[in-house]
C-alpha cells in the first residue's frame, strides 16, 4: 500500500521544449494537492510522468517503501482527458472490464454504479452518454477497484454542481481512508488541498 | 474474473465486434480468390497448380487487412493509458491483443484457405494441410504483423506503413507454407511452426517496447 509520494526535482521536456524543470513535490496519505498553472504547463505531462507513461528528463519519483513498478501495476488510478472507454461498448461492460482490470470486484463494480449515479445507464452505449455522465463512468473505477493513489486530470470539467459536490465528498472519504490525491485543476478543489504550481 | 482473463474477453469482444470483425477480410479473401481465374486464365491445370500458394499469399495480404485497429483505437481513445496500469506486464497485454487477433480474424480465414483453394480445383486431399498451414500462418500474422501495428502508433496512414513495416516479415512464413503445400507437409511445414513459435516468443517484447515509446 503506497502511504508517500516524493517527486524530486523533476524536468520534463517535449521535444526541444522544456515545459517545467526542478518540480518537487511531497504528499502522505489522507492528502490531496492541488496542482495549478496555466495552459500547456505541463500539469497532465506532470500526471504521466507520476504514472510512468512518460519518462521525464531528469529527477524522480517515489512512493514511499513501494517499488515504483508495484506502485503503477497496483497502486494508482491515473483519469485523464481521453478516458479509454470504448463507444461501442454499454456502460456495464466497461465499468467492469475496468473494475476487474483494476483490482475491484464485480460487486464494487455494480456499487460503483450506485455511487457514481449511473444506475439508470447501465445498458446504454457509451457513445450515446452526455460528457458529464461519460466522466462520471470513468471516474466509477475510482470507488470499484481500491487504489490509495489518485491522480486526476480535470476530473471535475464537464460535471454540474450537483455531481461536483457529490464528487468532493468520494474524495474526502478517500483522503478519510488514508488514500491520496493529486489533481490538475483550474477550479479549487472541494475541499482542503494544498496548491502545487507547475511550471511557474 | 482474473485482470488477465477480463482483458481477454474484452479483446475478444472488440475484435470480434470491431469494424465488423473477420467479415472485411473474409471479403477481401473471396474476391482474391474470384480475381485468381480472372488474371492467369480459366484452364484447370493452370489454376490447381497455383492455387495452394494463391490462397496462401491471399491469407498473408487478408491478415494485413485489420492490424492497423489492433493498438490505434487504444491509443486515440486513452485505452493504452489503463492497460499500462494494469496488474499484468505490457508485454502481456500486447501478447493478448494478438492472440485476440488471431482467434476472430485469423482462425476464420484458416477455415476459409481450404476452401478457396479447392474452389481453385486444388486436390482435396490437401485440405487439412492447408488449414493447418494457414491456422500457424494466420498466428505468426497476427504477433508479427502486431509488430508493425505497434510501430506505426500514432502515424498518419499507420495502415500503409504497417503493410511496408510488416510485408519482409511476412516473407519467411510464406515461403515455408508454400513449401509444405508443395512437398505436402514436411520440413517446410516444420520451419512454419518455428518461425512461428519465435514470432508469438519474441514479438511481444518489441510491440511492448513500441507502445511504451508511442505513449511517450
Amino acid at each position: 500500500m503506497i502511504t508517500a509520494l516524493a517527486i524530486h526535482n523533476l524536468s520534463i521536456q517535449r521535444g526541444d521544449r522544456t515545459l517545467f524543470s526542478q518540480f518537487s513535490l511531497e504528499m502522505k496519505a489522507g492528502e490531496a494537492v492541488a496542482l495549478t498553472g496555466r495552459n500547456g504547463s505541463g500539469k497532465t505531462s506532470l500526471l504521466r510522468a507520476v504514472a510512468g507513461l512518460l519518462r521525464p528528463a531528469a529527477g524522480e519519483v517515489r512512493f514511499g517503501e513501494v517499488e515504483a513498478e508495484e506502485a503503477r501495476a497496483r497502486g494508482l488510478h491515473l483519469v485523464g482527458h481521453l478516458d479509454g472507454l470504448k463507444t461501442g461498448r454499454t456502460v456495464w461492460e466497461e465499468l467492469l472490464f475496468q473494475t476487474r482490470w483494476t483490482g475491484g470486484t464485480d460487486a464494487a463494480a455494480a456499487a460503483a454504479l450506485e455511487t457514481l449515479d449511473i444506475v439508470r445507464l447501465k445498458d446504454l452505449e457509451v457513445r450515446r452518454l452526455s460528457a458529464g455522465q461519460r466522466r462520471r463512468l470513468a471516474l466509477a473505477r475510482l470507488v470499484a477497484a481500491p487504489r490509495p493513489l489518485w491522480l486526476l486530470d480535470e476530473p471535475m470539467a464537464p460535471l454540474d454542481a450537483e455531481q461536483r459536490r457529490r464528487f468532493g465528498v468520494l474524495m474526502e472519504q478517500h483522503l478519510a481512508g488514508g488514500g491520496m490525491i493529486l489533481a490538475a485543476v483550474h477550479d479549487p478543489l472541494p475541499l482542503p488541498a494544498r496548491g502545487a504550481e507547475v511550471g511557474a | 474474473m482474473s485482470p488477465l482473463t477480463a482483458l481477454f474477453g474484452r479483446e475478444l469482444s472488440l475484435s470480434w465486434g470491431r469494424g465488423g470483425g473477420p467479415l472485411p477480410a473474409l471479403a477481401f479473401y473471396a474476391g482474391v480468390t474470384t480475381m485468381l481465374p480472372l488474371a492467369v486464365g480459366p484452364e484447370p491445370e493452370r489454376l490447381a497448380s497455383v492455387a495452394p500458394g494463391m490462397a496462401w499469399l491471399a491469407l498473408a495480404l487478408a491478415a494485413l487487412l485489420s492490424l492497423e485497429r489492433l493498438f490505434e483505437r487504444d491509443f486515440e481513445d486513452g485505452a493504452l493509458d489503463l492497460l499500462s496500469l494494469g496488474p499484468v506486464p505490457l508485454e502481456l497485454v500486447c501478447a493478448v491483443k494478438c492472440l485476440a487477433q488471431w482467434i476472430a480474424i485469423g482462425l476464420p480465414l484458416a477455415l476459409a484457405a481450404p476452401i478457396a483453394a479447392l474452389a481453385l480445383g486444388a486436390p482435396t486431399a490437401l485440405a487439412p494441410l492447408i488449414a493447418l498451414c494457414a491456422a500457424l500462418g494466420a498466428l505468426a500474422f497476427a504477433f508479427a504483423g502486431g509488430m508493425g501495428a505497434a510501430l506505426a502508433l500514432g502515424s498518419r496512414r499507420g495502415g500503409l506503413l504497417i503493410a511496408v513495416i510488416v510485408l519482409p516479415l511476412f516473407a519467411p512464413p510464406v515461403i515455408f507454407g508454400g513449401g509444405a503445400l508443395t512437398a505436402g507437409g514436411g520440413a517446410g511445414l516444420l520451419l512454419l511452426a518455428a518461425w512461428t513459435a519465435a514470432a508469438v516468443a519474441l514479438s511481444p517484447l518489441a510491440m511492448a517496447a513500441a507502445v511504451r515509446n508511442a505513449l511517450d
